[in-house]
């Protein structure tokens, strides 16, 4: 591990190197027994000041975040987007140059529209930890998703993922794609073709629209919300259909290797995507990523608090 | 910053016989063996926790367990220094409650390390008590801390490094003075 931390923000997988993301997940394997301790808690962020800046819903992340940044002995501020200034008018980056002068280290952020997060990394000081922009990025889950393979499996290179489900909406999938590519994997993307976003091979993926080639062979298989709100929209006729044609349920886990891994970023709809017996099967690690979501947390923390050149 | 080797001051042997004594006079010391445990801090200090628990089990017929401690969270340098240093796995696999902790590393210097090491050990339980073993003692210590057991006490000045070459890491067991030449 020769390569060294040099970036203020993490704002996706798309810009590190392949050295940078063994970095955080090998850091994030050091920072994985903290959790276990009875007293739960480094003091290596003490006098650091972290804010979570959500403007979309999230209970994983946020939790997860802000446990990773309690347990490193932060202080934390979570602001209320609904009961912030931003709804009287005010804009994300005036919002964001006052959090500024009030001098905190590092914002947490989420916004519905990509590339919100890359904007105020260039106009404050504080590191920007995206956690999740539009339909753009999620590095923290990439890395939490690359990192509980890499614990299964041993190593990423050489592995087939299959990711099935709303690829065109799911900053999930492309932090994945973007992660599992720099170390080597073979992806392959399946879901309905109006979920699939065009030239989406380019990123050096395999497209199948039949859902038994995309389980037959894969050593880990991911399944993507699908956002209930899509279905207004027409991209599909019913979820009914969905769930026959792409859910995975324990007909279509016929197909799968012995050794396969059920992931799913979470929120779940148990019956649409994934059964019940799946999702809570042998085969799922759903709830492992969670636990090792606030390690890689820990360490993405722990590595972009140590930057010293911080130019807004 | 270039180091001139200066001296050499113990070889494979001398450092072998030496943990052999240190393990003496922990047993010696130490009525409740069963209740020793041995956390080595990283990185050397790791090999000379795993020696050390070997000698103590040859003499004392018992299982000792082995902990290995990464000081790196705890460090009060890191708001200072240039960059993150990188954080390895701290492995304590057993419950340090009640137990003696026979903590160890490689240079006592300035202290910082031990105290380091005794916030983090605390934050897994409240052993029965911690004592320190070093290989080298160098002096100029800048906190109130000394060790129980010391392999070696060596004067230096503060132009001067001691490195302690463990096998495992660096291929040969030995210690050696060096001097910076600027």
């Amino acid at each position: 591990m020769a390569v060294s931390w040099k970036r203020k923000d993490l704002l996706g997988l798309e810009e590190l190197s392949k050295e940078e993301i063994e970095l955080i997940l090998e850091t994030a394997d050091s920072f994985r027994e903290i959790s276990l301790r009875p007293i739960k808690k480094v003091p290596t962020l003490r006098g650091k000041t972290v804010v979570l800046f959500f403007f979309e819903p999230s209970t994983r992340t946020r939790t997860s975040f802000e446990l990773a940044a309690k347990r490193m002995s932060a202080d934390l501020v979570n602001i209320q987007t609904n009961a912030s200034s931003l709804l009287k008018g005010e804009t994300l980056k005036d919002t964001a140059k006052n959090i500024e002068a009030m001098k905190v280290d590092i914002i947490v952020m989420r916004h519905s529209s990509s590339g919100a997060p890359h904007l105020l990394a260039k106009a404050v000081s504080p590191s920007i930890i995206n956690a999740g922009d539009g339909s753009h990025e999620h590095p923290t889950q990439g890395l939490l998703d690359l990192f509980t393979i890499k614990e299964h499996k041993k190593r990423i290179s050489g592995l087939n993922v299959s990711t099935i489900g709303d690829i065109m909406h799911s900053r999930v999938a492309r932090s994945n794609i973007w992660g599992l590519t720099k170390l080597g994997a073979n992806i392959t993307v399946c879901g309905p073709a109006t979920l699939i976003p065009p030239e989406i091979e380019r990123l050096g993926v395999k497209i199948t629209y039949d859902v038994k080639e995309a389980i037959e062979g894969a050593d880990v298989i991911n399944l993507l919300r699908i956002q209930l709100e899509r279905q207004s929209q027409n991209l599909f006729p019913s979820l009914r259909e969905y769930a026959m044609k792409f859910g995975l349920d324990s007909d279509k886990m016929k197909y799968a290797k012995k050794d396969v891994l059920i992931m799913h970023p979470g929120p779940i709809n148990r019956g649409v995507e994934i059964t019940p017996e799946v999702a809570d099967g042998p085969y799922s690690v759903i709830l492992e990523q969670v636990t090792n979501g606030i390690a890689v947390r820990m360490a993405v923390l722990y590595l972009v608090s140590g930057v010293k050149e911080r130019k807004g | 910053m270039v180091l001139k080797d200066k001296a050499k001051i113990m070889d494979a042997e001398q450092i072998d016989k030496t943990l052999t004594r240190i393990a003496h006079e922990i047993i010696e010391k130490n009525k409740d063996i069963e209740r020793i445990a041995v956390v080595g801090i990283r990185t050397r200090g790791a090999f000379l926790a795993e020696r050390l628990a070997k000698k103590i089990k040859d003499i004392e017929k018992r299982e000792i367990p082995v902990g290995i401690l990464d000081i790196t969270l705890y460090r009060d340098d890191l708001t200072t220094i240039a960059e993150q240093p990188v954080v390895h796995k701290t492995e304590i696999d057993f419950d340090i409650q009640d137990k003696i902790i026979i903590l160890i590393d490689d240079v006592l210097y300035t202290g910082r390390t031990i105290r380091c090491a005794l916030d983090a050990l605390i934050d897994f339980g409240r052993p029965k008590n911690i004592q320190l073993a070093v290989l080298i003692d160098r002096g100029h210590r800048e906190l109130p801390i000394r060790a129980d057991s010391v392999g070696k006490n060596i004067p230096t000045s503060q132009n001067e490094v001691v490195q302690v070459k463990i096998q495992e890491v660096d291929g040969a067991d030995e210690v050696i003075i060096q001097e910076k030449e600027d």
